[in-house]
């Protein structure tokens, strides 16, 4: 697996909010995109989720151009994503969101108990609640919902879209930590955007710098952890979660 | 208020199998004797004046469930606003009037053309309209309503323009069961038929992966295509599914009444029927169904105040959906949870 993000642009109508980035998601890599609101992360996402179009450059995906092919394939091919703000199915139970997961399939029945199985291991809190409705669970719980309803559909690699948004210290910490673990032991590669350098930084390989839709800084995230511009603009005086 | 939808689906699942036969048949054994309701004492208050009861039955109660049925599909299910579904109706209506009159076909003939039709021409609207979302494509279907009526108004060689079609047959008999003036309560059943039709392939769509589909796409379309759902394909099913029940609606009216106009097929048509749908309870067939019969029966229930009608019945509008935004009998908010639980 190995997702190559070439020259990128995005517009919206005559407004060019992604001018021509690059990015390189390797096998079995957590890579995060950090940047402030409106720096261009979640159009970023979308467009290699498909839901924006590419208007220059390329998306390639294992050495093939993607940017042509419509969302709802894309997810065949191996591509997740648990979209910003919880984007879950308010109206339908736990259950019914995480089997939206594997809607295309074809393996769905033989394969839908083992992969609920995976993710209730990750997530016990889904099991106890699976008759639930989504809409009904904490932001925590429909985070963890999001990131596991994109696991059913067993990615190559999986996008993030802010997932630490609007939670809990705690939680926040919790998140972090499952994803980790998603990476290490399902050994699904990452593309995490965050807002949260700090938490994103520590548990990723490498990170790209987003700002007004350019890549300003490309390092392992470990240096950037230490790099002085980065610890002003987006660490503060770098204690604490970030924010 | 109670939830008359929750308790209902409870009493319902306390049923055996035989109970739950037992009460389907007896309904429907009910409904079917609603013909002669009007003319047995205790039941004679449902006596429409004006217009005969049982011919109310057929139009407009017996035609507007069905259709209502059909758009609750676009509308309910799906969530796409359609403002022009009466094009179907008329496209259905015009093609067994056309074929009937100029090409001697039978309605039973008709009947799978004028479904094809109206499911041609959903395609041809849905294929651009559906790229577009909520008040867009409202306005595009009202358009399309809109432009059927007028192309009809305007085929004068075809149509018969303003003046319409006269002359068409009503359906040959089936099973002894003559289709005449002298039996309206022979459509009111073969409508009956037509409507537990559409329920069953409603609730077979709605457990199975359409409605899943359908679902998701109602509550984010956006997400639901991260879920690998065919967005445009799944909304074209639902779109073409319902033009065909408004298609099918169509043929049976048009070999009903006989003779046809444009009129027949004006926008408020098109917006009664979201009314219904919207009123029984927008995406629970059960609501819709009663939403229906209510809407299609009271303003020739209350004819007799005549010129004060339309204002009880915007009045009754009024009130009831401010006492029941949902409308009357509401659909589940979490589809199928109770029963999870229990296991």
């Amino acid at each position: 697996m190995r997702l190559e993000i070439k020259d990128l642009s995005v517009h919206y109508g005559k407004i060019e909010a992604i001018k021509g980035i690059s990015i390189v998601v390797n096998q079995g890599e957590i890579v995060t995109l950090i940047g402030a609101n409106g720096a261009g992360k979640t159009t970023t996402l979308k467009t290699i989720s498909g839901l924006r179009k590419v208007s220059r450059g390329a998306i390639l995906f294992d050495g093939q151009d993607i940017s042509k092919v419509p969302a709802y394939e894309r997810v065949d091919l191996g591509i997740s994503q648990a979209p910003e703000g919880r984007g879950i199915f308010p109206g339908m139970s736990v259950l019914e969101n995480l089997e939206m997961g594997k809607f295309n399939r074809k393996d769905r029945r033989s394969e839908m108990k083992e992969d609920l199985n995976r993710v209730y291991d990750l997530f016990p809190r889904l099991k106890e609640r699976s008759g639930q409705a989504g809409g009904t669970l904490s932001g925590g719980e429909q985070q963890m919902l999001a990131i596991g309803r994109a696991l059913m559909a067993r990615p190559k690699v999986l996008l993030l879209d802010e997932p630490s948004m609007g939670l809990a210290p705690m939680m926040i910490a919790n998140i972090f930590q499952i994803i980790t673990t998603i990476n290490t032991e399902l050994g699904t590669t990452i593309l995490l955007v965050e807002q949260n350098a700090q938490q994103a930084l520590q548990r990723a390989h490498r990170a790209y710098v987003l700002e007004t839709g350019k890549i300003v800084k490309e390092a392992k995230a470990s240096d950037l952890l230490n790099d002085p511009e980065v610890r002003a603009a987006y660490l503060g005086t770098g204690a604490g979660t970030g924010h | 208020m109670i939830n008359i939808r929750d308790k209902g689906a409870e009493i319902w699942e306390n049923w055996n199998r035989p109970t739950r036969v037992i009460f389907v048949l007896s309904t429907i054994t009910i409904i079917a004797l609603l013909p002669f309701a009007a003319a047995w004492g205790p039941t004679s208050f449902l006596d429409t004046p004006i217009t005969s009861f049982k011919n109310v039955l057929v139009y407009p109660v017996g035609m507007f469930v069905l259709m209502a049925l059909g758009l609750n599909i676009v509308v309910g299910k799906s969530g796409l606003l359609d403002l022009g579904y009466v094009a179907f109706f008329a496209i259905g209506a015009y093609s067994q009037a056309i074929l009937s009159t100029s090409f001697g076909w039978s309605t039973w003939e008709a009947l799978p053309v004028g479904i094809g039709l109206a499911m041609v021409s959903g395609v041809l609207l849905g294929l651009p309209a559906l790229r577009l979302r909520g008040d867009y494509l409202a306005i595009i279907t009202l358009g399309f309503g809109e432009i059927v009526r007028i192309v009809i108004l305007n085929s004068r060689k075809v149509t018969g323009g303003p003046d319409g079609i006269a002359g068409i047959k009503n359906p040959p008999a089936i099973f002894g069961l003559e289709f005449d003036l002298f039996h309206p309560e022979h459509f009111f059943w073969l409508v009956g038929v037509m409507v537990l039709l559409v329920i069953w392939m409603v609730r077979r769509f709605t457990v199975r992966r359409p409605g899943r589909a359908w679902e998701a796409i109602r509550q984010d379309e956006d997400v639901a295509s991260l879920m690998g759902v065919n967005t445009l394909v799944y909304k074209l099913w639902s779109f073409v599914i319902g033009a065909a029940v408004g298609g099918a609606g169509g043929v049976l009216y048009a070999s009903k009444v006989m003779v046809i106009s444009p009129d027949m097929f004006k926008f408020e048509v098109s917006v009664l029927i979201l009314a219904c749908v919207v009123f029984g309870g927008i995406g629970n067939i059960w609501g819709v169904v009663l939403g229906a019969s209510l809407l299609a029966y009271i303003p020739d229930r209350i004819r007799f105040i005549s010129d004060a009608r339309q204002v009880i019945f915007g009045l009754v509008l009024i009130i009831m959906m401010n006492l029941r935004p949902d409308g009357l009998l509401p659909r589940k908010k979490r589809e199928k949870i109770s029963e999870k639980r229990k296991k």
